[in-house]
């Protein structure tokens, strides 16, 4: 069966050529291409099954063609918007940075060949999130890493790319004393390893909207794959966080100042590794913390589902895609006439269903995710004139069990530590409230303002 | 509630009566209590999901599906103690099928037996011979070992239900604990269905059908249950099903295990996941209606069990599993679903024959 097949490798179909005297191509991969059905295939050795199939330009093809769909039917980037890269070195994020990058150059080269230039190019920016303040031991690599990273980016042809390179601290704000001692203790008091890593994981969100906020970006890109996102559906499923889950896993996440727009989510990290290795892109990772927590259980177990079954990364983001999304998984409306109407068409094709019943209030102060009616419901039991209470009611349960200290001393020290802005969202929640409501009804409303109530 | 197990971690007395000398560490909680204790929290919180659910009515007749296995032999024990302590009013009888699994059942049906005289319990047997008019010994040897496991599920899946019509019950109880449904949620999500994972956190299914039928385990512990059985020396069987070569549920059962043991709350967080799904209603479940020849609930013309018989009876095992023949054949699709809903339920009962 192997030996019919266009890619195989297997040494038997490799002597019967030979025997037949057939011309032999040097790294023994017989026929064409099966898109264009002209050009070599590629064989990347690495195991896939499709290895072999395409050649390098259809294969290409086709990853930059998932992309810019994400990017089109969901009108991620349109041409006033001013979008930030957030670069973690790695090669999703590699990718997505040399993607946006071809976009932004198709789109130039439209715009001077366009007569009336009526549609700008959008600009690019490049945001890193240094994590030596909480990974002491990584500052040689860090430092190694942030050259290579400026280098990367000067080298791109212009338009010229901003590089921000943000410290994690930088939360905390310019008027913080020490942030650096503020986020070691915020961390250490948080008991639960795996809690201690996603509230650096919140924390490194805070600082990329806090960057692309300040500098003027309305998008934020990051680069997720679908494998990665595979991983988040089942730890989110394992620590209680079901409800809030459809808000993490769409294309497009508008729950934030600036809206996170997530292209590459429909490529599979194999692609984006051979894509890496076909176009030569480099790509650092910076030595990964030894991780014993559930999201290294979950990552290992996927791992192993993958090599069971290649195609199961897909059919998990396929079930959690399922999910009723939240009413601010798209892009925010806006009646600016520079949405081409072609996108506006598509974004109708595209239509997503949403349940209008199924908004919510509030959201997690250190999350940042929906919270679930139930997890609201237990709010009353607290005093909340009691500020380590008003932060534990505010929370949801995930975060209540993986990051808050147990007890009340140490609960109200911890919330002395985080950054400003997710306190000020504890203190808030109740007029964020009155705006959600307002968003579910406004389009009974007769007047744009609060007066009217 | 893991604070005050490590506090726990150096006293002497069981946490919570501080009276006596703690014997286990309670795997839901990781609290060192005393074996009294660890019975009473055991009970009281199944008494509090059965009351809080409202699972049964006074008067009612419940079956509770017995398969002789440590779930269902634990269920037996603590609801007819439940049912004296707290005065449900139930009817309860244990009912037990026999597949006809030679070695297997004999053993498995003498265990409950026992419990039938220990517990006070009466016992009714429905045989798949009775049900089908054939025993699993008879399929295997038909359709060899390769595709029984499509048998397994459905025929195990119906006989519960059809041995219950057959008795005219109330309800149906079966032992599926918590560590059962956080696997069958995590299956659920591995294979793309969204249907059975909206329902599958349900603690009442098939309201709707001719007998409801409900968990009073979904937030009990499996290890719970075997320790529970272990100190009250319950008396229960315990095989693997000699006709379930799968693997593939191996690995979210292995998951799962890893997980309780790095933290415990992980089973109870994946079935609160379950429950918080945002699914929109209008995926929830296709229509269902009943099959044409047995009138047992069935959203194709006839039922996977009639579909599987037909294909016995008429000397065609494969029907029904994989490729579309037969009578639903037109089908296309439906028939592959009735193929993967049949995986989907050899999940856990092919590992244990437990309820
Ligand atoms: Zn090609
Ligand atoms: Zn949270
Ligand atoms: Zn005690
Ligand atoms: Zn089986
Ligand atoms: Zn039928």
């Amino acid at each position: 069966m192997a030996c019919n097949s266009s890619g195989c490798e297997s040494g038997g179909c490799y002597d019967r050529e030979k025997e037949n005297g057939s011309k032999i191509v040097e790294d023994a991969v017989v026929g064409v291409c099966v898109k264009c059905k002209c050009n070599e295939p590629k064989t990347f050795g690495d195991g896939g099954s499709d290895d072999g199939k395409f050649c390098a330009e259809c294969f290409r093809n086709n990853v930059f063609g998932k992309f810019r769909l994400a990017v089109t039917s969901h009108a991620m980037i349109t041409p006033s918007d001013n979008v930030l890269v957030a670069f973690s070195g790695g090669s999703s994020s590699r990718v997505a940075l040399q993607f946006v990058h071809e976009l932004q150059i198709k789109a130039l080269k439209n715009y001077e060949a366009s007569r009336d230039r009526s549609l700008p190019v959008f600009g690019v920016g490049v945001a890193f999130v240094d994590e030596t303040a909480a990974f002491p031991a990584l500052s040689m690599e860090t430092i190694d890493a942030i050259d290579w990273i400026r280098s990367t980016v000067s080298n791109f042809s212009p338009p010229a790319k901003d590089l921000h390179v943000v410290p994690i601290e930088s939360v905390f704000g310019s008027d913080s004393l020490d942030p650096r001692d503020r986020l070691v203790k915020l961390l250490d008091s948080v008991p639960d390893d795996t809690g201690k890593e996603d509230l650096l994981l919140h924390l490194k969100m805070l600082s990329l909207q806090k960057v692309a906020f300040e500098n003027g970006y309305n998008r934020l890109v990051v680069g997720s794959c679908t494998s990665r996102i595979a991983s988040h559906v089942l730890t989110a499923t394992v620590k209680g966080r079901g409800y809030s889950l459809s808000a993490d896993i769409q294309h497009v996440d508008a729950r934030w100042n600036v809206p996170i727009v997530l292209p590459l989510r429909d490529c599979v990290r194999q692609e984006i590794t051979r894509l890496c290795l076909l176009d030569g892109l480099k790509t650092v990772e910076l030595a990964c913390r030894s991780q014993s927590g559930i999201n290294d259980l979950v990552s290992s177990f996927v791992a192993l589902l993958q090599e069971e079954n290649p195609s199961r990364e897909c059919t998990i983001v396929r079930t959690a895609a399922k999910l009723t999304p939240f009413y601010f998984n798209k892009i925010p409306e806006t009646d600016d006439s520079n949405v081409p109407m072609a996108t506006q068409r598509r974004l109708k094709r595209f239509n997503l269903k949403y349940d209008g019943s199924m908004t919510t209030e509030a959201f997690c102060p250190i999350c940042n995710g929906p919270k679930n009616r139930s997890d609201s419901s237990e709010l009353d039991t607290f005093d909340e004139s009691q500020e380590s209470d008003a932060l534990y009611a505010a929370c949801c349960s995930s975060c209540r069990f993986q990051i808050l200290p147990e007890d009340g001393s140490s609960l109200e020290q911890f919330g002395s530590f985080l950054p400003d802005h997710m306190i000020s969202q504890v203190k808030h929640q109740k007029v964020h409230s009155q705006n959600d409501l307002r968003e579910k009804i406004k389009d009974c409303l007769l007047l744009d303002d609060e007066e009217a109530v | 509630m893991e604070a005050k197990s490590k506090k726990a971690g150096g006293s002497r007395l069981c946490c919570l009566c501080n009276l006596r000398r703690p014997v286990l560490k309670r795997p839901k909680t990781l609290q060192q209590i005393c074996r009294e204790c660890f019975y009473e929290v055991f009970e009281e919180e199944i008494h509090q999901v059965i009351v809080q659910n409202r699972l049964f009515k006074s008067g009612e007749r419940v079956a509770i599906g017995a398969s002789g296995g440590k779930d269902s032999t634990v269920l037996a024990y603590v609801l007819s103690e439940l049912n004296r302590r707290h005065n449900y009013g139930l009817d309860l009888f244990l009912l037990s099928i026999d597949e006809g699994i030679t070695g297997y059942r004999d053993d498995s049906l003498e265990t409950v037996k026992r419990n039938e005289v220990q517990y006070g319990l009466p016992l009714q047997i429905v045989s798949y011979k009775d049900l089908y008019g054939w025993t699993m010994d008879e399929i295997v040897k038909m359709i060899g070992l390769k595709n029984n496991c499509t048998f397994c599920g459905v025929f195990r899946r119906q006989a519960l239900d059809r041995g219950a019509a057959l008795l005219k019950v109330d309800k149906l109880v079966t032992g599926h604990n918590a560590d059962d449904i956080a696997e069958t949620v995590l299956l659920n999500i591995l294979r793309g269905d969204i249907a059975r994972l909206s329902r599958c956190t349900s603690i009442t299914t098939g309201e709707d059908g001719p007998i409801p039928r409900c968990k009073p385990f979904k937030y009990t512990y499996e290890k719970e249950i075997v320790m529970y059985a272990y100190f009250k020396k319950l008396d229960y069987f315990s095989t693997e099903c000699i006709y379930s070569p799968n693997a593939y549920r191996g690995f979210a059962r292995e998951f799962i295990k890893d997980l309780e043991r790095l933290r415990p709350r992980a089973i109870l967080d994946i079935i609160k996941s379950g429950e918080d799904f945002r699914i929109a209603t209008t995926t929830k479940m296709p229509e269902q209606g009943t099959c044409e020849r047995c009138g047992y609930i069935s959203s194709q013309k006839w039922c996977k069990a009639c579909v599987l018989l037909e294909g016995l009876n008429r000397g065609l095992p494969k029907m029904g599993i994989g490729r579309p023949r037969g009578v639903n054949g037109d089908h296309r699709k439906e028939t592959k679903k009735l193929a993967s809903a049949a995986k989907s339920i050899e999940s856990k009962q092919c590992g244990s024959l437990d309820f």
